[in-house]
């Protein structure tokens, strides 16, 4: 057994750790980790050619930032604030974990990419989560005005992951369904999402708690 | 019959709007490198076919080439003043959000509309993308709307969404990168040879070790390649299967679906998988690329320790 290519993933965690462009990062250990891998230059190349095209459809959601670029330029992440900050009992948990709770019944419809992190987090739930912020703790710091945005987004991530998979012709099912199936253990979809459905609630009920949580923390601080 | 093919020709169209923003922002002294940038994007959605492989590859050469010597750099500033926003939003109120809404209701109510009347069975849309095309028919719908109501400067919408594009910079083609060094790591072999050393420390006759030891290994595995997805079959090959199935008797449905998702709690701790954790840091302009990772830990740990007990419950157990 060739051994030498696990170097790559070193290669990854170095560069990254010193910070280095993390393009430029991937391409090396691409590089090096074919080389090692005995693959011929040219082969690498390819690979890595094919690879990137055939995942561009992860780059297909920024077709929406004309649409909301344009909005933002006449106010919507303002709206979006003076909306909550009218809103009574407005709270950055209340308003995040209801986000969560759609978001996990969105994608359990099969509906994953009608909200997401560039069409509804960074013009609509990141400034709404600052604005009842605001409202639980008066003018915030910077490091509280980054954490209830990464809170933002990181609501965004749980609550797709852990509903995405309830849904019977999402990939990851169809994925789980064809490595088992080459071990001759045949499962429909559907005997597979039902058993998304405990972590779903478990996701939902661990990360709503620490939402709450952030809620407490800022109120403390406030006082 | 409109399938991603068409969706590919507009985004290309999109990116390449975004090089032309680019060049036109004169403010930022980098412009011409975002410009370069972002059209290599739009060639690589339009013309790939033509490329080849080892053309393509040459393509990704020059994305890092541009972003790793620094020749990227944000726009030269907001197209109006925070005071001006704040008028416009007085000014439209709550009606802003219709235009916003636009895009993930033609989404939601069309893939409804598609999936319980004729329209399935007319050949108009893929099926197997219809959410995505109608995300695309929604930007266009909702861009007209907004020309409309708004009547905004003619190159207004190009320009703003060149400048939330070059926000977030190379970062927005990171997912796809390493998505290209998960073929590399495959072709070169790191799957099998993690899947064999993962299967040679499997502890014999303890279930939960084993239990504990794949949904561990899940994880880890997630981590380094930034996907559940490329994690899974090397986990089931050299643990899933012959240990947890065959020789514990394990329920194979639960093996499956709840190790992909104990796999997830890695997703959500690695700046490897960028879409979800890198790019919104820069979408969301965060001082720290890795804040959104940071906050996530603490979220991902306990539901590991709970995908891990519904593993070992539900699969033997129940």
């Amino acid at each position: 057994m060739n051994y030498l290519p696990l170097l790559g993933i070193a290669l990854v965690v170095l560069g990254f750790a010193l910070r280095f462009n993390p393009l430029l990062v991937v391409a090396v250990a691409a590089i090096v980790t074919g080389l090692l891998g005995h693959m011929p230059f040219l082969k690498v190349l390819g690979v890595l050619g094919h690879g990137f095209n055939q995942n561009r459809s992860v780059t297909l959601i920024y077709i929406v930032l004309p649409v909301i670029g344009l909005l933002e330029r006449y106010g919507l992440q303002q709206q979006a604030r003076a909306l909550i900050s009218r809103m009574r009992g407005a709270t950055v948990g209340r308003v995040l974990i209801l986000y969560l709770g759609f978001r996990q019944i969105f994608a359990a419809l099969g509906l994953t990419s009608v909200a997401g992190q560039a069409q509804t987090v960074r013009p609509l739930v990141a400034p709404m989560a600052l604005a009842a912020a605001e409202k639980e703790h008066g003018a915030l710091d910077e490091a509280t005005s980054e954490r209830v945005k990464a809170m933002a987004a990181a609501t965004d991530n749980v609550g797709l992951f852990y509903g995405e998979d309830i849904f019977i012709a999402i990939s990851s099912i169809l994925l789980i369904q064809g490595a088992l199936k080459a071990y001759g253990i045949e499962l429909t979809p559907f005997e597979l999402s039902v058993w998304a459905i405990p972590s779903a609630f478990c996701a939902f009920l661990i990360h709503a708690a620490r939402l709450l949580l952030l809620d407490r923390q800022l109120r403390r601080s406030s006082r | 019959m409109i399938n991603m093919h068409w969706l590919y020709m507009f985004a290309g169209l999109v990116f390449a709007s975004f090089g032309v923003a680019s060049a036109r922002d004169v403010g930022n002294r980098k412009r011409w490198g975002n410009a370069a940038f972002w059209s290599l994007v739009a060639i690589s959605f339009w013309i790939r076919g033509l490329l080849g492989e080892i053309g393509n590859g040459v393509l990704v050469l020059a994305l890092v080439a541009l972003a790793g010597v620094h020749l990227l750099g944000r726009s030269a500033g907001e197209s109006t003043t925070a005071e001006e926003r704040e008028s416009f939003s007085k000014r439209y109120g709550n009606k802003l959000f219709f235009p916003a809404l636009i895009i993930p209701f033609t989404a939601f109510l069309g893939t409804l509309a598609f999936n319980y009347t004729s329209l399935k069975d007319s050949g108009l849309i893929d099926p197997k993308s219809v959410t995505l095309v109608l995300l695309g028919a929604g930007v266009i719908l909702a861009l007209i709307v907004c020309y409309a109501w708004l009547k905004p400067p003619q190159l207004s919408a190009i320009d703003e969404g060149g400048r939330l594009a070059n926000a977030i910079g190379w970062a927005l083609v990171l997912p796809q990168m390493l998505a290209a060094l998960g073929a590399v790591f495959a072709a070169a072999g790191i799957g099998t040879t993690i899947g064999t050393l993962a299967g040679e420390i499997i502890p014999q006759g303890s279930v939960f070790l084993a239990v504990l030891l794949y949904a561990l290994g899940m994880v880890a595995f997630t981590m380094i390649m930034g996907n559940a997805f490329a994690a899974f079959p090397v986990m089931i090959a050299a643990i899933g299967v012959p240990i947890l199935i065959h020789q514990d008797g394990g329920r194979a449905a639960v093996i499956g679906a709840v190790g992909m998702l104990a796999g997830y709690c890695g997703t959500l701790m690695t700046p490897m998988a960028a879409n979800f954790n890198i790019v919104p840091a820069a979408l969301l302009e965060l001082k720290n690329q890795y804040g959104v990772v940071k906050v996530q830990i603490a979220t991902a740990i306990p539901l590991l320790i709970a995908n891990i007990l519904i593993l070992y419950v539900a699969g033997f157990h129940l």
